[in-house]
């Protein structure tokens, strides 16, 4: 095997592993968004789950506890979204903003008062974590050329929140494009006024959609602080919710489209990584900020309708008023 | 149904409520921490106006919310939601700092300063332009692009400051000093030279400049043509098309305002307290100008209310660090969203509450 085909297939690796949570905030805000509630506070919920994650892990010794705190904490922000905008009719955004607000200060203030490390929750033992997963036959199929690489490094080896990511593309399109309740969740974020006089809760809908976006939300922490790394510390989303809005928007809103725009982004961020450091002929230092900027970039660009048009759900942001 | 309350308690007591509530969740917050919520209230209040230099970092620290809440508020009344305020004040940040670099060895201070002024302007403007641009000409939307545009500003000066603006032999990401002639004066500095002696703080004169800020604002919006236009642009497009004001002008316009005025947080930092380029120096004031613009309902005299709570709280807020084991001033972030939630997200949730306590008592006074 080549240097530049091992090169290629560990930068993909990488990328697979930058993209999980990416994938599965994405998902998140599609449910969401497709029901008309706009979700800046897909940030937030990512945080918060990754110190509820981390903490209950600390304490108990069980990722899986932790999980469940992450999903619990984040859907209980979500429901708070929900009240915000879907019963008070609250500005959508404003909320998701209070939520980044109040999460980015409130993890750091429970963390140093509980673990008192500085905002750090403390390290995690090994059974605490989500462990890779070594598919069967890896290192027997190990020796075989391309294949045999390929499906030792890439496609096995990952801890189960990566496969569960994978698995919620599929999951989100067969839920959203194939069944009663996706139908009435595109209705509901197109035009909410039809579902309403077909009988169906338009609140309701609503309420179920944004705690679906919570509880992946949830899962995405859970996945940064208990199975990328051993722990959490501040700020550790670092921007990821908002770079997976960007996916979800530049995929149209379509699960699959996000799905590969977040394969994109997480490649883009692997690369920056490899190269820190790196001259490149012509170019002296790798302007790595600038390669990690280009998620925004691109997105920037294809709101402005350079590249495809991105059409929003059209009922998206509008709170439903009932006709009396 | 808002007719029915009288004006007082709309903009007087369900504000204070909601404050008040953000307060109280702060203090079950701290409970929760391990500590008493009144000691930290206590501590908050001497770190913030206890003393002489406490007062002066107060109203640094309001000075710059002033701006970025005004950026806020202004583009608020056209409708717009600028979360830019961030990469704004950035960008407006890197102009003060080009502007003074290159020029203050070449002209006098009197000269260097006001060019460094328009520039961090200038800078902040031209970052607003474009999600403003965007949002009339391609319809994208500008809440996401001005997201999009806090993070590439973050990257580009990253970039500039790492590669390019670094001063050469040196580890950190830091441009040279800029020349003392093109600091905005301490005001420290200028009461001493009156003969009038006051504790060495960070304030400097860009405070006054806040001041023309928030008097150009008001004038703006609600004594001219434009704010006229502004508002009807706000309230109502379509109506604002009949009366023959062009809204893609407005928002493109009122985005650039909007943008400036966030540039301008670069004169505070860079011109009066740094003193050179360097990163993260807006510090989240882009953020909390969200908290400042909805508490102080997207109007001057509000929004000098509502900076200087909010300078009170990031200057009390160093204080807990040094009082308290268990909380630090990043409670003041807490305090923060807090009230991002309640006096924004959630304005409607006290409307009911209070006119049925009104309608209760009026009935009772009738009686």
């Amino acid at each position: 095997m080549s240097e530049t085909w091992l090169l290629a297939v560990l930068t993909l690796d990488a990328t697979v592993r930058v993209a999980a949570p990416l994938i599965l905030a994405a998902m998140a805000g599609l449910f969401s968004e497709r029901s008309g509630v706009i979700d800046i506070g897909l940030e937030g919920k990512m945080l918060a789950g990754a110190f509820a994650a981390a903490a209950t892990a600390a304490v108990t010794g069980s990722a899986w506890l932790g999980l469940l705190a992450a999903v619990l904490v984040s859907s209980c922000l979500a429901l708070l979204h929900g009240v915000a905008c879907i019963t008070y009719r609250g500005n959508q955004v404003v909320s998701g903003v209070a939520i980044n607000v109040v999460v980015a200060g409130l993890t750091i203030v429970l963390g140093i008062a509980w673990f008192d490390q500085g905002g750090q929750t403390p390290a995690l033992a090994h059974n605490a974590r989500f462990a890779p997963i070594e598919l069967p036959f890896a290192d027997l199929l190990r020796g075989v050329p391309v294949i045999g690489g390929l499906y030792y490094e890439l496609i096995s080896g990952h801890n189960v929140l990566v496969y569960a990511a994978l698995a919620a593309v599929p999951a989100t399109w067969w839920v959203v494009f194939r069944t009663r309740f996706g139908l009435r969740l595109r209705a509901v974020g197109e035009t909410p006024a039809a579902v309403d006089t077909a009988g169906i809760s338009v609140e309701a809908l609503r309420y179920r959609a944004v705690l679906i976006t919570g509880a992946l939300c949830g899962v995405a922490g859970a996945y940064l602080s208990t199975a990328q790394s051993a722990g959490f510390v501040r700020d550790m989303t670092a921007g990821k919710g908002y770079i997976a809005l960007a996916a979800l928007i530049f995929g149209k809103w379509r699960p699959v489209p996000a799905f590969l725009a977040c394969l994109l982004f997480g490649f883009l961020d692997a690369v920056a990584t490899r190269l820190q450091g790196v001259e490149l002929p012509g170019i002296g230092q790798a302007p790595v900020a600038l390669i990690q900027a280009l998620p925004y970039a691109l997105t920037v660009i294809l709101l402005a309708g350079f590249i495809g048009k991105a059409i929003a759900p059209k009922a998206i942001g509008v709170p439903y008023v009932k006709e009396r | 149904m808002s007719r029915e309350l009288p004006r007082w308690i709309d903009i007087g007591v369900i504000p204070a409520a909601n404050i008040l509530l953000a307060f109280l969740v702060a203090g079950l917050v701290v409970l929760v921490a391990g500590e008493n919520p009144l000691d930290a209230l206590s501590v908050l209040l001497t770190g913030a106006f206890g003393y002489d230099e406490a007062i002066g970092y107060t109203l640094y620290y309001a000075t710059n919310l002033v701006f970025t809440g005004l950026a806020v508020a202004v583009a608020f009344h056209a409708g717009l939601f600028n979360i830019g305020g961030e990469g704004q004040a950035y960008i407006g940040g890197l102009g003060a700092g080009l502007a003074a670099l290159g020029l203050a060895g070449i002209l006098p201070g009197w000269v260097v300063i006001p060019v460094a002024v328009a520039a961090s302007g200038l800078f902040g403007a031209a970052w607003a332009f474009l999600p403003g641009w965007l949002q009339a000409h391609r319809g994208s939307h500008v809440v996401i692009t001005t997201i999009m545009f806090n993070f590439l500003a973050s990257a580009l000066m990253v970039h500039l400051m790492v590669n390019v603006l670094i001063q050469p032999g040196q580890m950190s990401p830091e441009s040279r000093e800029i020349a003392s002639i093109a600091w905005m004066p301490f005001v420290h500095e200028v009461l001493a030279g009156i003969g009038i002696r006051v504790a060495r703080s960070p304030l400097n004169l860009s405070i006054l400049w806040a001041a023309a800020a928030c008097v150009f604002v008001w004038l703006l919006i609600y004594r001219s043509r434009w704010g006229y236009a502004i508002r009807t642009v706000g309230h109502n497009e379509a109506a604002a098309i009949y009366a023959g004001i062009d809204p893609k002008k407005v928002v493109v316009v009122t985005m650039c305002i909007s943008g400036a005025l966030a540039g301008f947080v670069g004169v505070n930092e860079i011109l009066g307290v740094q003193h050179r380029l360097l990163l993260n120096f807006t510090a989240g004031y882009g953020f909390t100008g969200i908290a400042v613009a909805l508490m102080g309902r997207a109007h001057p005299v509000g929004i000098v209310l509502a900076s200087l709570l909010f300078g009170a709280l990031y200057q009390g807020g160093t204080e807990l660090d040094f009082e308290f084991d268990n909380i630090t001033r990043d409670l003041v972030v807490v305090v923060q969203g807090l009230v991002i939630l309640f006096s924004g997200a959630l304005a409607y949730m006290m409307h009911p509450l209070a006119l049925w306590l009104w309608r209760r008592w009026h009935r009772e006074d009738m009686a």
